[in-house]
């Protein structure tokens, strides 16, 4: 379990101050796959970057199981960020090395004979779909390809917690998505907890459980990712949920449904046309968030229907057709 | 003075020089320069490397102070011209070889006038690490003597590569200066023909000599530095 326990920590900078983060408090629960979200310049990385004090936070504590990271002497950190390790929007592989040695590497630190550490690594190719770029060098490799060396170099040394800091930033949907499912098979199979900074809903939705929103360096809001998108709360989430100014939308009279695509299958027949020649219902696009990535569909959409009578005949007709989840979206709440 | 410089007398003259002189003059500045570049290579390397490590933000903050006079010593080391500097460590040369004339004297001044050059060249290779990359090396729990052994410098070895090959042929060229005074080498020859015994082809072969040695330096390095570097290819 990680706690973050009001935490601040404020940059000195030529014309004053920067509060990166204020007082933010987080308990992310073993197992999670928990998002941070946030506009740029909201204290995403700085905030990750003070869970294995690669950033010493200004005030507050770190607790990992318990341990006061800040509190800890340099070779016992060391011992912990073996176990809290880290990948990055660059990907950040040693360029002079191949694919092999750069997984190597943080068993090498570790002390682990080359031997071992080599098999260790081969067998970390493997789990992470690259056994034949063990001798590529990082610049023969594309940027998924990358990304994947660098989640297995942070898998070698066994961690606990794995920190993705915009890990997918940089890469196109697809493999965006690939990326995302072997994160979720990591976590699923080897039971590490990750924590994704990013700024693209798209991630949260696709595999976090909770989500927290930064904004200006203070946690805006903080839930389990069903309730923080369906019902945003703070304004900051309801940017971040609805980008294109929905706000006004939800203010109307109508009912808001919020349709929730988390990989079901694409269909060739046109769902809300077919809505509306099945159960009679005409139902307004208000906004529409979606992509196809592969033969699945990701994202969200947001309904507009007539009356209370209606928002469950669409709910009960959506989700028997689809692998969708619909949530009605209160104005009011 | 053309016709002079190839009249047969002087062909002959030139030839009989290059085949007794150059050489021993050929082997005595290659041995000069390697040997000096080492030595300031030794002292020049850990220097460029505390002067980046040893920074405020670098992995292994060194006290200002400390920082201050190295910066200071190498700017003051730098300043001084070649031909001042070797006269100014006459005593630190007798010193260490017990004479100031001589190929192996000819070694301390230009160790001296190269490592301050060659700490500055070091420092600006590593600089092009990405701080990204040692981040993430600290990350995985790199110590900092791992970070400068294991990132920092293998990541820049094809800079350090073109970098020490800028080191070589300056240091010929000062070893070539340092035939002025007491030096051995093709310097010499190029100064004791040309400048005192006006022989001018003896001279132009000497500078020919050295030239096609700084080209051979030169595509030596830079095809090490292509070779070795992987983000290319
Ligand atoms: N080393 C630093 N020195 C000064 N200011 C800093 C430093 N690091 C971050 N900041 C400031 O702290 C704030 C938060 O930065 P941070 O990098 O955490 O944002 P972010 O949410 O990760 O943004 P992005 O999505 O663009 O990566 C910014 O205003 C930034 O300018
Ligand atoms: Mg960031």
């Amino acid at each position: 379990m990680i706690e973050i326990v009001n935490l601040s920590k404020s940059f000195d900078v030529a014309d004053g101050r920067v509060d990166a983060l204020k007082n933010v408090s987080l308990t992310i629960n073993d197992g999670d796959i928990y998002g941070i979200i946030g506009m740029s310049g909201a204290g995403k990385s700085t905030l990750v970057r003070c869970i294995n004090m690669l950033e010493r936070p200004s005030d507050g504590k770190v607790l990992i199981n318990g341990t006061d990271i800040g509190a800890l002497s340099d070779a016992e950190l060391i011992k912990t960020r073996r176990k809290v390790t880290m990948i990055f929007q660059g990907f950040n592989l040693l360029m002079q090395r191949t694919c092999l040695k750069n997984i190597c590497f943080p068993l090498e630190l570790a002390g682990v004979d080359k031997k071992s550490a080599r098999k260790r690594a081969l067998e970390l190719l493997e789990i992470v779909g690259l056994p034949d770029k063990a001798n590529a060098y990082p610049a023969q490799l594309s940027g998924g390809q990358q990304q994947r060396i660098a989640i297995a170099r942070a898998l070698a040394t066994d961690p606990e917690i794995l920190l993705c800091d915009e890990a997918t930033s940089a890469l196109d949907p697809n493999t965006t998505h690939s990326i995302l499912s072997l994160i979720r098979e990591i976590n699923e199979r080897l039971g590490i907890t990750v924590i994704i900074i990013t700024h693209q809903m798209s991630v949260v939705e696709e595999i976090c459980n909770r989500v927290a929103i930064l904004d200006g360096g203070m946690v805006a809001e903080e839930g389990t990712v069903a309730t923080v998108f369906s019902k945003p709360q703070s304004s900051a989430a309801k940017r971040l949920v609805f980008p294109d100014g929905a706000n006004e939308i939800i203010d109307s009279h109508e009912r808001k449904l919020r349709v929730v695509f988390n990989g079901a299958f694409a269909t060739k027949t046109p769902m809300i046309t077919k809505m509306a020649v099945d159960i009679g219902i005409c139902a307004n696009i208000l906004a529409a968030s979606t992509k196809c990535i592969g033969d699945k569909v990701y994202g969200n959409m947001l309904l507009g229907v007539e009356d209370e009578e209606c928002v469950r005949k669409v709910k009960e007709y959506l989700e028997m057709t689809a692998d969708v989840h619909v949530e009605e979206v209160n104005a009011d709440a | 003075m053309l016709e002079k410089m190839f009249s047969s007398k002087a062909l002959s003259d030139a030839l009989e020089i290059f085949v007794n002189e150059f050489p021993v003059a050929v082997w005595e500045t290659l041995y000069v320069t390697v040997l000096s570049t080492a030595f300031a290579i030794i002292l020049g390397l850990p220097l460029g490397v505390l002067l980046v490590a040893g920074e405020k933000n670098g992995v292994y903050p060194l006290p200002a102070w400390l920082m201050q006079i190295l910066n200071v010593v190498i700017n003051l080391l730098r300043s001084v011209p070649f031909l001042i500097l070797m006269i100014l460590v006459f005593p630190l040369t007798r010193l260490i070889v017990g004479t100031t004339v001589g190929t192996v004297a000819s070694i301390v001044p230009l160790v001296i006038a190269a490592f301050p050059f060659i700490a500055r060249l070091v420092e600006t290779s590593l600089r092009e690490v990405s701080p990204n990359i040692i981040e993430a090396a600290q990350s995985m729990g790199a110590t900092p003597f791992q970070i400068i052994t294991k990132v920092m410098i293998p990541e820049s070895v094809p800079s350090l590569l073109t970098n020490a090959t800028t080191a070589v042929i300056t240091i010929l060229g000062y070893s070539a200066m340092s035939g002025i005074i007491g030096g051995g080498g093709l310097g010499k020859i190029a100064i004791n023909y040309g400048y005192y015994r006006y022989k001018y082809l003896v001279m132009m072969i000497a500078v020919v000599l050295l030239i096609l040695l700084v080209k051979i330096f030169q595509s030596l390095g830079t095809r090490l530095a292509t070779k070795s570097d992987k983000r290319l290819k």
